[in-house]
């Protein structure tokens, strides 16, 4: 097959879909934000929950139903807010550089220190198609912070 | 026509010969990811013949005016071209080219009968019109299988009237299912809208029993033959139903253009949607006459251009003759299920022995369908994937998307058999 759909296609990214990271809705309490997103293209349907203390985040959870793409996205993004202590700053300032990353036609790549397994959707910026499944679990996140 | 229609008759014998067909067809040349196109995906739009494109080019470069005004050598050419486009396209469908408007396109005929209908509903309208009204408690009844575009404009005039929606429930198999549809067409019943090949399922409605039921309840019947009109020979007039849509780009012709067909007194009764120009009598500061159909629903400037070109589109399809057409994408049809069934975790949605039209689609177990069309395009292999405007339908089937290969006169037992070995390796590559 060719190189480019391997690209897309990573081993990690198939890894995140069939076990999808921080999936299962914790409860809904106090400042916590949810946000439901579809991708009216193809079906595909996230909901994200963000907890936040203060102006740190505390814990996302999700889930969802879709391509692996858009599965593997929110995992890698659930597992990377896990993992960083980031304050609410923090997470939309990488919410905006991975934007930027999948919208430049491949000419941006996604830096692994900073993005941690999420830099292996570094591929979909090739298909423009397939933008928006990866994109599906960081706007529900941009949107959840605003609400929480 | 007459010679286009003598050659096919002639042709009827011979079975079509699609790799020959295919030199009129540049763009299935093309080279996609580094592999042969193969273009399995005209249920959504269709590729154009080059006779299609030189007849645009050639109004455009030659005689391109505005039609049914000014008096200059051009517009009076322009508007016989635009006329006899007229007259080429209802005959495609078996009318009389009064019965013919031309609309942008499916989507905009099937509104356009929806706000004619909310329009009588309020007293607009000749005095005929007011047979066409909706009141309170009226029903309109549809498919569970229908395309988005003959679904949420009867939502919306249900919404506006307070007409209540029903739907005609289809069977595991595809099929509608008639016993329910001779219960919920009933003598509240005012319009039943149904589709004649569904454009996710491929299956040839039995849409005769349909407009059955609904005439002997009074009922007005609208169809979708847009997945019907390339690929089965139509003649409307002759099957009863009153008003009929299609779109131009899913049979050859350009995009921006389509026809909506409807019987002369169902026409004659039905008040305009868009209003403006060109479809006047008398106007004054306070009010306007309207002209008799077609141009009554006509508003505007109309795709001149296009117009033609989809007669030279029809032209196209009659001259190869429908009937081979038919016989031939059956038979791909054929392949394609003999295929994909040997495949392991497919599940064809609609799978009734009924007849159909060369289209398909299909669940890939563990597969969501936007990634296997991605595998499938890699090898050069366009498909369409997703809910194809069909959400409810995909409800009905337990999925939320599905893949779907859908070919045309154009596609070869190559084109079938390229699919099927790369649908094969689709489960594997994803590791499922």
């Amino acid at each position: 097959m060719s190189d480019d759909l391997d690209a897309l296609y990573r081993e990690l990214i198939l890894d995140h879909s069939k076990h999808p990271q921080h999936f299962g809705l914790a409860p809904d309490a106090d400042h916590t934000g949810t946000s439901h997103q579809k991708n009216p293209v193809c079906g595909d349907e996230i909901t994200l929950r963000a907890r936040v203390d203060g102006e740190q985040i505390a814990d996302v959870t999700w889930e969802g139903r879709g391509c692996s793409i858009s599965q593997a996205s929110a995992s890698m993004l659930a597992d990377l807010v896990g993992e960083e202590d980031l304050s609410r700053g923090e997470a939309i300032t990488l919410i905006e550089g991975f934007r930027e990353a999948l919208r430049s036609r491949g000419q941006i790549e996604l830096d692994e220190d900073v993005y941690g397994d999420a830099a292996a959707l570094t591929g979909v910026s090739k298909f423009s198609a397939r933008v928006k499944c990866a994109m599906l679990a960081w706007v529900a996140l941009e949107d959840a912070l605003a609400k929480a | 026509m007459t010679t286009a229609t003598t050659e096919a008759t002639q042709a009827d014998a011979t079975p079509l010969d699609a790799a020959h067909l295919r030199e009129d067809f540049p763009i299935l040349s093309e080279q996609v990811n580094g592999h042969r196109l193969v273009y399995l995906d005209s249920a959504a739009t269709s590729q154009r013949p080059l006779a299609v494109l030189d007849a645009e080019r050639e109004f455009l470069t030659h005689t391109n005016a505005a039609v049914h005004r000014g008096a200059h050598t051009l517009a009076a050419e322009a508007t016989e071209l635009f006329e006899d486009a007229r007259a080429t396209v209802a005959g495609f469908v078996g009318a009389e080219p009064e019965q013919l408007v031309w609309t942008s396109g499916a989507t905009m005929g099937l509104n356009l009968v929806a706000y004619s209908i909310g329009n009588a509903s309020v007293g607009r309208g000749a005095p005929a019109s007011a047979s066409l009204a909706l009141r309170p408690g009226d029903e309109i009844v549809t498919t569970e299988i229908e395309h988005h575009a003959n679904l949420i404009p009867w939502q919306e005039l249900a919404a506006r009237t307070g007409a209540v929606l029903r739907h005609i429930p289809a069977h595991g198999d595809g099929t509608l299912d008639l016993e329910a549809a001779a219960d919920l067409i009933r003598e509240r019943t005012r319009v039943v809208a149904f589709t004649h090949v569904s454009n996710v399922l491929g299956i040839v409605n039995p849409v005769a029993d349909l407009i059955a039921l609904a005439r002997g309840v009074g009922a007005l019947t609208v169809m979708d033959a847009c997945q019907s009109a390339p690929h089965l020979r139509l003649d409307l007039p002759a099957l009863g139903v009153d008003l009929a849509v299609f779109s131009g780009h899913k049979m050859l012709g350009p995009y921006g253009v389509g026809g909506l067909y409807g019987r002369a007194e169902v026409l004659e009764a039905m008040p305009p949607f868009l209003t403006g120009g060109s479809m006047i009598t008398t106007v004054t500061l306070d009010g306007a006459e309207f002209l008799p159909p077609p141009q009554r629903f006509e508003a505007g400037t109309q795709p001149i251009g296009p117009a033609i070109g989809l007669a030279a589109a029809v032209r196209y399809l009659d001259a190869v003759g429908l009937e081979r057409i038919h016989v031939h994408e059956s038979m791909l049809a054929a392949r394609m299920r003999a295929g994909l069934v040997e495949i392991p975790g497919i599940r064809l949605l609609g799978d009734a022995a009924a007849e159909r039209v060369g289209l398909w689609a299909f669940d890939v177990e563990g597969v969501h369908a936007h990634d296997a069309g991605q595998f499938l395009d890699a090898r050069g292999i366009a498909v369409r994937v997703g809910h194809h405007c069909a959400a409810p339908l995909h409800s009905r089937y337990g999925v939320t998307a599905s893949v779907r290969a859908s070919a045309a006169l154009y596609n070869t037992v190559d084109d079938v058999d390229t699919f099927l070995d790369a649908v094969t390796g689709i489960r594997p590559y994803f590791g499922v």
